[in-house]
Parts: C-alpha cells; sequence; structure tokens
C-alpha cells in the first residue's frame, strides 16, 4: 500500500474549496501528524487518503478503493458485544476464522478489554469506546492506520491511555497517519509533521524541525496559538 | 351501556370456559396474521434497509409509491388478490382462494409496505451513522443490508409489531378472499363483521375485545422480550 | 417448480388444514339468510357425515355468489332470485337449476308504525303506504335476492322508489343483517326474509308488521358450476350435494330446522326445470 502519493489533490463541497493542490507523500516509519487549525481541511484530508472521499481533482495512489483502516473522531460501534465489534471487519476483509479468534483476543489485550469482551459495545465508557475502535482497526493489521481526532472528546487518563495504544501499534510497524489539534499531543507522537492551512500544505516537515523553529509564518503562529483559523 | 356492561361479560365468559369455537378462531386469526408477518418480513425489511442505503435514480419515487401503499385500502387489496386467485385469474390453478393461505397473501401484500416504509425510516438514521464506518471496512450498500438489518433489530421489533397489528386487524381484504367460511377461514375479525351482521352486538364487542387482549398480550410479549434482550446486548 | 413451492409454503403457512377440514370438499356459494339463520350449522353436518364431504360455505349476497359461479370460484350454488339464477343457466355457467326450498319475506318496521301498515294482508298496499308517507325505507341496494325480490314488489305496487333516493329510501349496499342494523338505528321499514329476522338479535324497536301475502314467497334454487366452462369444479361432489340436498335426507334436514319451536325453510324439491 505504501507509499500513498497525493498529488495536487483539490476537494470543494458547497461550492468552496476545502483542499487545494495538495501533495504529499507517505511512507513508512514514524508516525505523520497532519496540524492545523480548525477548518483547514484536516478530516478532509484523512478521508481522501483513506478513500472515503474522491478528489475533486488531483489523483491519489495506489488507487484502491480503500487504503488501510481509519478510526474516527467519535468511535462508530455497531450495536453489538465487544468481540462482534472486532470481528465484523475482519470477517468482512476475509480474515480466516482461526485467525479472527486470535487477532481479536490479542486485540483486546492490548488495549486492557479482554474482561469486557461480552459487554454491548456501546455501553462502555468513551475512552474504553474508543480504544475498542483502535483495537478494532489494529486487529486488520493495516499497512496504515488513519486516526481522525482520536483524543478529541477524551480525558487526560483516556488520552494516555489512547496515544500509549497508537506509539504501540506504530512500533509494530504499521503507519500512524493522524490529525490533532492538540499541540502536546503532536510532539509526543510525530515523526514528521503536515502543517495545514486553509487548504493548502503550508510545511511538510520531520517533527523535530517543524517544533524547533517552522520554516512558515504561520507555522509559527500556530506554534505560538496564535493561529487561530 | 347495558350493551357495553354485557359485552364485558360476555368476553369473560368466552375467555373463562375456553369456548372452543372460539380458540380455533383465535388460533387461525393469529397463524394467519403471523404468516403474513414472516412473510412481509422476508421481502418487507430488506427493501427498506436497501431504500435507506442505496441511491438510484427514482429511489425517491420508489419511497413516495411505498408511503403510499401503506394507506392502500384492505378491500382493494382484497379484490386485487381474489381476481388473482380466483380460478377465473392467473393463478387460479393454485387452488388458493378461500383458502387460509389467500388470506395469508392478502395481509402480506398489505403490510409488506408499511414494514418496508416504517423500516426504510429507522434504518436511514442508523445507515447515517454507520456509513462512513461500513465503506471504511470495506462492505458496500449490499453487505450493509444484513449489518443494518441485524442491528436496528430492536427499532425493526416496534416496527414488526405495526405490521402485525395492522394485519390482525384487518377485515376487509380476508373476509374478500378467506369468505369467512366457519371453521375455515373465519378469523376473530370475520367472526366479529358475521356477529356484527347477525344483530348480535354483544357477542361482537366482546370478541373484539378479546382480540385486543390478545394482541396486547402479543406487544407486551415482544417489548418484555426486546427489553431483556437490550439489556444484554445493547 | 418455485410456483410449486411458493404455493406449497403458503398452504402451510396458512396452516390450510385445520383438524376439522375434509380431504373431500366442495366450495358452496349461497346467501347470508341460509348462513345466518342457522340452517346451514344445522343440515351441513349432516350432509357430512352421510357423504364423507365437507362443504364450505361462502355466504354472500345472490348476485355476489352468482358471480363467485361465474368465475368458477365455487362448485355449486344455492341461491334465491329464479331469474337471475336462469340467466345464469342461459349463459352457460352452469345447472340445471333445481328448486330446494322455500320461506317467505316479511315487512319489518317500527313499532311505531308510522305508515300504518301492521296486520295488512296485502304487501302492495303497504308499501304504497310507506311510499306515500315517505317513511324511511331500507333497501339492501346489493343485488341480493331479497334486493330483487324487493324491486319486483315495488315494481307490482306501481311504484319508483328510486325516485325518493337519499331521502326516505335508503340503499345501503350491504348484506340483510347490516340491513336491519341500519332499520333499527333509524327506525325504518324493509323487507327481510324470515329466517334471518327470527335469528337476528338487536331488533330494538323493530317488529314484524306484515306477512302471509302469496307475492311474499322466497324460493331458493340448487345450482352446479359447469365443469365444461370451468374445469376446475369438483363436479362429482357438487352433484352429491345437490342430490342429497333435494333428496329425501336433505329435504327432511330442511324440514327439521327450527327456531324457537318455528319452522324456518320449507322443503319443495322438484326436478330439474
Amino acid at each position: 500500500m505504501l507509499p500513498i502519493r497525493a498529488e495536487a489533490v483539490s476537494y470543494v463541497a458547497g461550492g468552496a474549496a476545502i483542499l487545494s493542490g495538495v501533495s504529499l507523500t507517505i511512507t513508512p516509519g514514524a508516525p505523520m501528524l497532519i496540524l492545523g487549525p480548525n477548518g483547514a481541511g484536516k478530516s478532509v484530508l484523512l478521508r481522501l487518503l483513506h478513500g472515503l472521499l474522491r478528489p475533486e481533482a488531483g489523483r491519489i495512489t495506489p488507487a484502491a478503493a480503500i487504503r488501510g483502516a481509519m478510526v474516527f473522531q467519535r468511535p462508530v460501534l455497531l450495536r453489538r458485544s465487544v468481540l462482534a465489534n472486532l470481528r465484523y471487519p475482519m470477517a468482512l476483509a476475509g480474515v480466516p476464522r482461526p485467525a479472527r479468534v486470535r487477532r481479536a483476543e490479542a486485540a483486546l489485550a492490548e488495549v486492557g478489554l479482554s474482561a469486557l469482551a461480552g459487554r454491548p459495545a456501546r455501553r462502555l465508557s468513551g475512552g474504553e469506546q474508543q480504544r475498542l475502535a483502535l483495537a478494532r482497526a489494529a486487529a486488520l493489521e493495516p499497512e496504515v492506520l488513519f486516526l481522525d481526532e482520536p483524543c478529541a472528546s477524551l480525558d487526560p487518563a483516556a488520552t494516555r491511555a489512547v496515544e500509549e495504544i497508537i506509539r504501540r501499534i506504530a512500533a509494530r510497524g504499521t503507519k500512524i497517519v493522524m490529525t490533532t489539534h492538540d499541540l502536546g499531543q503532536a510532539r509526543r507522537l510525530a515523526g514528521e509533521v503536515v502543517f495545514l492551512h486553509r487548504g493548502r500544505v503550508v510545511e511538510c516537515a520531520p517533527a523535530e524541525h517543524f517544533f524547533a523553529g517552522p520554516a512558515s509564518v504561520e507555522g509559527a503562529a500556530f506554534l505560538q496559538g496564535e493561529l487561530l483559523w | 351501556m347495558q350493551d357495553l356492561g354485557s359485552a364485558f361479560m360476555a368476553a369473560i365468559a368466552l375467555v373463562r370456559d375456553g369456548d372452543a369455537g372460539m380458540l380455533a378462531i383465535l388460533g387461525l386469526s393469529l397463524r394467519v396474521s403471523l404468516a403474513a408477518l414472516g412473510i412481509a418480513a422476508v421481502v418487507g425489511l430488506p427493501l427498506g434497509a436497501l431504500l435507506a442505503v442505496a441511491r438510484f435514480p427514482g429511489r425517491r419515487a420508489v419511497v413516495v409509491a411505498l408511503n403510499a401503499l401503506m394507506g392502500l385500502p384492505p378491500v382493494v387489496a382484497g379484490l386485487l388478490i381474489y381476481l388473482l386467485l380466483s380460478r377465473s385469474g392467473p393463478l387460479g390453478h393454485w387452488g388458493l382462494l378461500f383458502t387460509p393461505g389467500a388470506m395469508v397473501i392478502a395481509q402480506a401484500v398489505l403490510i409488506t409496505p408499511i414494514l418496508a416504509a416504517l423500516s426504510r425510516g429507522v434504518l436511514e438514521a442508523l445507515w447515517e451513522e454507520y456509513a462512513e464506518a461500513l465503506r471504511s471496512f470495506g462492505a458496500g450498500p449490499w453487505r450493509a443490508v444484513p449489518t443494518l438489518l441485524w442491528d436496528g433489530r430492536f427499532a425493526l421489533l416496534t416496527v414488526l409489531l405495526a405490521g402485525f397489528g395492522r394485519a390482525s386487524a384487518e377485515v376487509g381484504a380476508v373476509i374478500l378472499v378467506g369468505g369467512n367460511i366457519e371453521g375455515f377461514t373465519r378469523t376473530m375479525t370475520t367472526a366479529i363483521a358475521l356477529e356484527t351482521s347477525k344483530g348480535d352486538l354483544p357477542l361482537a364487542l366482546a370478541l373484539g375485545l378479546v382480540l385486543m387482549v390478545i394482541v396486547l398480550g402479543v406487544n407486551a410479549l415482544a417489548q418484555g422480550l426486546r427489553d431483556v434482550a437490550l439489556r444484554r446486548a445493547g | 417448480m418455485v410456483r410449486r413451492h411458493l404455493r406449497r409454503g403458503l398452504l402451510l403457512a396458512g396452516f390450510a388444514l385445520p383438524a376439522a377440514a375434509q380431504e373431500r370438499f366442495i366450495t358452496l356459494a349461497s346467501t347470508t339468510s341460509t348462513e345466518q339463520s342457522g340452517l346451514f350449522g344445522h343440515i351441513l353436518p349432516i350432509f357430512t357425515r352421510d357423504t364423507g364431504i365437507g362443504v364450505r360455505v361462502v355466504a354472500l349476497g345472490t348476485g355476489q355468489a352468482l358471480d363467485v359461479g361465474r368465475r368458477g370460484d365455487a362448485d355449486a350454488l344455492l341461491v334465491h332470485d329464479r331469474a337471475a339464477e336462469e340467466r345464469f343457466v342461459a349463459e352457460g355457467h352452469g345447472g340445471p337449476r333445481r328448486q330446494v326450498m322455500y320461506n317467505d319475506f316479511v315487512l319489518i318496521g317500527p313499532a311505531a308504525d308510522p305508515a300504518g301498515i301492521a296486520g295488512m294482508r296485502d304487501v302492495g298496499e303497504a308499501l304504497r303506504q310507506i311510499a306515500a308517507r315517505r317513511a324511511p325505507f331500507v333497501s339492501r341496494g346489493d343485488r341480493s335476492g331479497t334486493h330483487a325480490a324487493e324491486l319486483r314488489l315495488w315494481q307490482e305496487a306501481g311504484i319508483d322508489p328510486v325516485r325518493g333516493r337519499g331521502q326516505w329510501y335508503r340503499e345501503i349496499g350491504q348484506g340483510m343483517g347490516p340491513a336491519l342494523n341500519t332499520a333499527a338505528a333509524q327506525e325504518a321499514y324493509l323487507l327481510s326474509d324470515r329466517g334471518t329476522w327470527l335469528a337476528f338479535r338487536n331488533r330494538q324497536a323493530l317488529k314484524l308488521l306484515v306477512e302471509g301475502d302469496a307475492r311474499l314467497l322466497n324460493q331458493y334454487g340448487v345450482l352446479a358450476v359447469s365443469p365444461q366452462r370451468h374445469p376446475g369444479v369438483k363436479v362429482k361432489e357438487a352433484q352429491a350435494f345437490i342430490d342429497w340436498i333435494t333428496g329425501a335426507a336433505g329435504q327432511a334436514a330442511i324440514a327439521g330446522y327450527r327456531i324457537n319451536g318455528e319452522q324456518l325453510f320449507f322443503p319443495n324439491a322438484a326436478p330439474p326445470n
């Protein structure tokens, strides 16, 4: 699947340009954090890269229907047990039954939900739900995992737990591509940064370079907390 | 007032004595309506789910037609089925006219649009929530249909009860295609119609009360099962 | 193939064979009067016991019953409108017509009797009184045998009741029972067959006012539906029913049916005509 290349990608919704001429390449390695103020187009970019949206102009390769796996800001859990939630996408992906069972158990253990396997998924707490969503995506063993603000509605403790899981998934060699508006989180997780502003990629840099001294005025203003839109 | 009172007494007596004739009629009513509900569910629920997820030209027209068919007058449905199943009609060789099978068809035809239209509404809301995630898992609309039907099962139970209520309360169509034959195609509703026309209003009302209690019982049972399952499965 | 499975499925789904149902049966299209008076409940079990043939009665107005026969949806008909029956035979849908039994029509009306017809022996005179007083009159209006008889009686009385339509002359397009219910509610006059009247429970202020005129004779006939026209009909069983009901056993069974000691139907079977 990797590298995933976006070339001059534009996206329009309701007559307004959300993204214009975005180019970037996703290669194996440390997590890629997509940063930018609200409305910069982060979520749309993630959906384009994953394959949920089609670009208005430009192209994304490889030209698969769906690239990698994705976890949404608000986890979409099926009205089924925790275990059934884990197995459902694996069954769709054609994972053989014995492997499904094994991977589901491993994924539950990794996110610390083994004891809740039989519980209705939608009765879990917000943090547990997001951990389950992560486990569900990770159990697919995707090459690349897209995370759209996975901690946006979580408290600090739950956020730390989710970050820990993300680090472990990344350590296994899964490429993480993640949006966040939380600079602290970006510093903790990022290997490389894509800085998005008003639908354009303003900077694409290794994390330490970006945080040490952004090349763009917008990037600098963002790090100062002055760029809100 | 006196009639109402004697209707209550008659209803109690019917139940207390376990009146054999009434029990047979009641049994037939339940079997016919449940069979019709089964057929209508097999056709109507997937149709509703498909309409909830699929986007195709003419979808709006189908939805409008379905909503209109919910109001299909039973007598019209009965008449159409009568003409189809009549020995002079295209399906006459089935020999189903004036049998319980014909009543099952009539009720199924009446409630299939109800199940489809109501389940479309229920499942469209669920689809709105699920669509991105299911597409992310690589599930197309066809694969989404069984997923929505299963995950919407508790809401769909209410839809099924609405269909069952309509089926078991129906008289115009079943009297036409069933013939109201004593001991064979006489259901609670056609028996009520018959007793009304014989002028035995208290007995007719008593049968109506029994039917209402049974339908109430079926609803309570289904809701109870739903609550238990909901607590366990969320 | 698919169709056969579908059909079998539907039969099973409807549990098409309740315990009491017979393997051999005929479908008899008949009138509400014969069923609702309780006559069939009395005589049909005797027929089934004697012959092993079940009878499924679809009770309709005579006009509708004849239409069911015309479509081949019944095997035999037992109805009461001689002119319509002869038309049915002439069209080739079945026959021959055999007369079976008779009873009579009666004029029913409110006990207050605003038209003053109670006790009259001349039904024509009674109807002329009702029309003259514009007293409410409920008509079946459903092409039934009773409706046909009513229209004939008006004609013989020299009155066109349709001119009172929507005012005192009220055609309801329903069966005998609903017509009696309507008349009871509206304190109206109407023509009824005696059997349904005797079995009717919701009389309120209604009373039998005129009876006994020879023109009030209500003759029932029986016909088999033509197997040439409708290959699906059960010729043998239908004929067995006709032979039985016009024979000694059936005629005796008819004569034996009484409500409160009163005989409702009078057997008068005669050779085919």
